[in-house]
């Protein structure tokens, strides 16, 4: 166990020190730590909690992830589920950086809405909605951001197939 | 060959047909719509400016389709374009051309597969003349294609429909390779 955190580079035991102080207050509600030495990341389980960790996060001294740098959504037809990844950082204190990713059901599935917690995430989590459509709970207003708003399916999904005319004008080549 | 090409007699009298006269002044003035869609607008706008200076041709781009002759389709059209480009397109006063710059208006280009989002040719909404390949087209190629909507205008007249304009047009057209091949024995001689 020693040898592996050894093995870690500093930035990565920069987010396990970051990753150990949420897990000390919320437990089993988040998976262990990844040290993925591209971007660590955590999972978080409960995705009921998922709200309270993002105040945390953002409020515990210690942590003070102020900056959301991204939120991407993630599709896993395997898992039967969708899912974002939300990426971290300090601006002005630390140097420290982690990935969270929440995780619900592929089909009517929803994630609750962090838009209150980092205004960033309003116009991220549309976007994730309009490609994969997964419900942000709580979310001001969730409505498509960049296709057209009766536009059919989400396009990012693995089994998407674009619809045949849109208003009368054919799509596909 | 240009009207005023032609030799003038020495009281400044020039005979010619009305038809001439509307054409040479149709295309001596083509006023394009400015506005762009994606990257060919970053080259068209290349072209408008002094180092290939269009408006040598009288090619100066409007800011309302009401006063236009021309609309360039410079760039790539979205599902959520198209139906704004057809309403600026029916807000052009007739006669009115269509040039479709670059891959991506001429057939969807390197979005043809996976661009769910992607018009896969402006001619699927609105009549197009010209087409003008390319990704991006040089200015060099975009300013061949205006001269070939001019040589359009030529080929019109009292009478003669759009269809018979392009056809007899089509019936002009020369074979590039022969220019091609010339062209780069001329450079390599």
């Amino acid at each position: 166990m020693e040898e592996a955190a050894n093995q870690m580079s500093q930035t990565v035991k920069e987010s396990k020190a970051a990753y150990d102080i949420v897990r000390e207050r919320f437990g089993n509600a988040v998976s262990e730590f990844d040290a993925n030495p591209t971007m660590p990341f955590f999972e978080v389980l409960d995705a009921s909690r998922w709200v309270d960790i993002a105040l945390y996060m953002r409020d515990n001294s210690l942590l003070q992830f102020n900056y959301l740098a991204c939120l991407s959504g993630v599709d896993y037809p395997e898992e039967q589920k969708l899912g974002i990844v939300c990426n971290f950082e300090c601006i002005g204190k630390y140097t420290h950086r982690i990935a969270v990713k929440v995780k619900c059901q592929r089909d009517g599935g929803s994630i609750p809405s962090v838009s209150c917690v980092w205004h960033t995430a309003n116009w991220h989590e549309r976007e994730a909605y309009d490609m994969y459509g997964m419900v942000f709970e709580g979310h001001p207003e969730l409505r498509r951001i960049l296709c057209p708003e009766d536009w059919t399916g989400f396009p990012l999904r693995k089994d998407y197939q674009v619809q045949e005319t849109y208003h009368g004008i054919k799509v596909p080549y | 060959m240009g009207l005023l090409d032609a030799r003038v007699s020495n009281r400044n009298v020039l005979v010619t047909s009305v038809d001439n006269v509307m054409n040479w002044a149709r295309l001596s003035s083509l006023w394009p719509m400015g506005f762009g869609l994606a990257c060919c607008a970053i080259e068209m706008m290349a072209t408008n400016a002094s180092n290939y200076d269009l408006e040598r041709f009288g090619i100066f781009p409007r800011s309302s389709p009401r006063q236009s002759d021309l609309m360039i389709v410079a760039g790539t059209v979205t599902m959520k374009m198209a139906e704004r480009v057809v309403t600026l397109y029916e807000q052009m006063p007739e006669p009115r051309y269509v040039l479709s710059m670059g891959s991506c208006s001429n057939c969807g280009g390197p979005y043809w597969q996976h661009g769910y989002h992607v018009l896969k040719g402006v001619d699927r909404v609105i009549p197009v003349d010209v087409y003008v390949p390319g990704c991006p087209p040089r200015p060099e190629a975009l300013i061949g294609g205006l001269m070939k909507i001019q040589e359009l205008i030529r080929m019109e007249g009292l009478g003669i429909s759009r269809q018979e304009a392009l056809k007899k047009l089509a019936e002009k057209s020369v074979d590039p390779q022969q220019v091609i091949d010339q062209a780069r024995k001329a450079a390599t001689a």
